[in-house]
């Protein structure tokens, strides 16, 4: 299994509001055991697919250059779930971005509703470069290349846009 | 302008929000870490809600600094030299050094943290922005 929790990019404003998808599949092993029967993602996990929505974003904000970890989570509420053959999607929002880390607020939405199913907050470390580096080496273990590859991606369908609406102009 | 009252209030609900306390744990002189069970990565927390709830922009290390322990000069037997406190108290203007002076061991140093302390430090902040 790989660790991502998202699959796609919808929107992405550098440093200020990302907006990401995740459609819950059977063919997902662990909604098989959370749980037999009924199949629902679990709050953590709905917590990770945020998490690395809000990281990217964070860490796109500076360049990828920062080494950003989850530090807290200071508020998780649910208000609802979500089963295999729905479809999630995570807004998150930085509200604050600074030389030590960031904090971001973000809800998820089951099947295009307008109310969230779930608000959370999170708090990032940007980790102490020199220490990380003595620690990890100089490699980036945070931002993955299978992990930036979600946001290549969506950078790939929009450039395929962009490039068709200039083919075919007015359209 | 904001009154001694009005920012404790403020503040008092900041910790509420940051740490999951109750609002009475939150008296003037309770200590972040030893009374409130702050870790250091709530530091980072409370710095941003600060800004954020009073409109206010924190440097790196003025409210909390950094490396302090660093330079051995500053500390002989697990205690702070004369030096050292001298420089501790220029560092935090904002904190009560009565207690700790008289007995300045290193562990202690979290004890400086207090409610009281960033009362006074946002109370200046805001002084300075004439709010």
């Amino acid at each position: 299994m790989r660790w991502i929790w998202i699959d796609k990019f919808l929107e992405f404003r550098s440093g200020s509001f990302a907006r990401a998808v995740k459609n819950l599949t059977l063919a997902e092993e662990h909604l098989h055991d959370h749980y037999p029967g009924f199949p629902v993602m679990p709050a953590s996990l709905i917590i990770e697919g945020m998490a690395q929505t809000g990281g990217i974003l964070v860490g796109e904000a500076k360049n990828f250059e920062e080494k950003v970890v989850l530090a807290k989570i200071p508020k998780a509420e649910f208000h609802g779930f979500a089963c295999a053959g729905d479809q999630l999607v995570y807004e998150v929002r930085i509200l604050d971005l600074r030389a030590e880390g960031a904090v971001v607020q973000c809800q998820a939405f089951v099947n295009g509703s307008s109310e969230p199913m779930a608000d959370v907050e999170i708090v990032f470390a940007h980790l102490d470069n020199s220490r990380a580096n003595q620690i990890f080496g100089p490699k980036n273990f945070v931002f993955t290349r299978q992990l930036l590859g979600v946001l290549d991606l969506a950078k790939a369908q929009q450039a395929s846009v962009e490039k068709s609406g200039e083919a075919s102009p007015g359209s | 302008m904001a009154t001694y009252e009005e920012i404790f209030k403020k503040v008092q609900s900041t910790l509420v929000d940051a740490l999951g306390v109750d609002e009475e744990q939150v008296e003037p002189k309770a200590t972040l870490q030893g009374d409130l069970e702050a870790e250091s990565i709530d530091f980072l927390d409370i710095v941003f809600r600060l800004e954020r709830n009073f409109g206010i922009t924190i440097p790196r290390g003025e409210l909390f600094p950094e490396n302090l322990t660093s330079d051995p000069s500053m500390i002989a037997d697990g205690k702070l030299t004369e030096k050292g406190l001298n420089e501790l108290k220029e560092r935090m203007p904002y904190a009560d050094f009565t207690d700790f002076a008289k007995n300045p061991e290193v562990e202690r140093l979290g004890d400086l943290y207090t409610v009281e302390m960033l009362v006074k430090y946002v109370a200046d902040k805001l002084a300075a922005a004439g709010k």
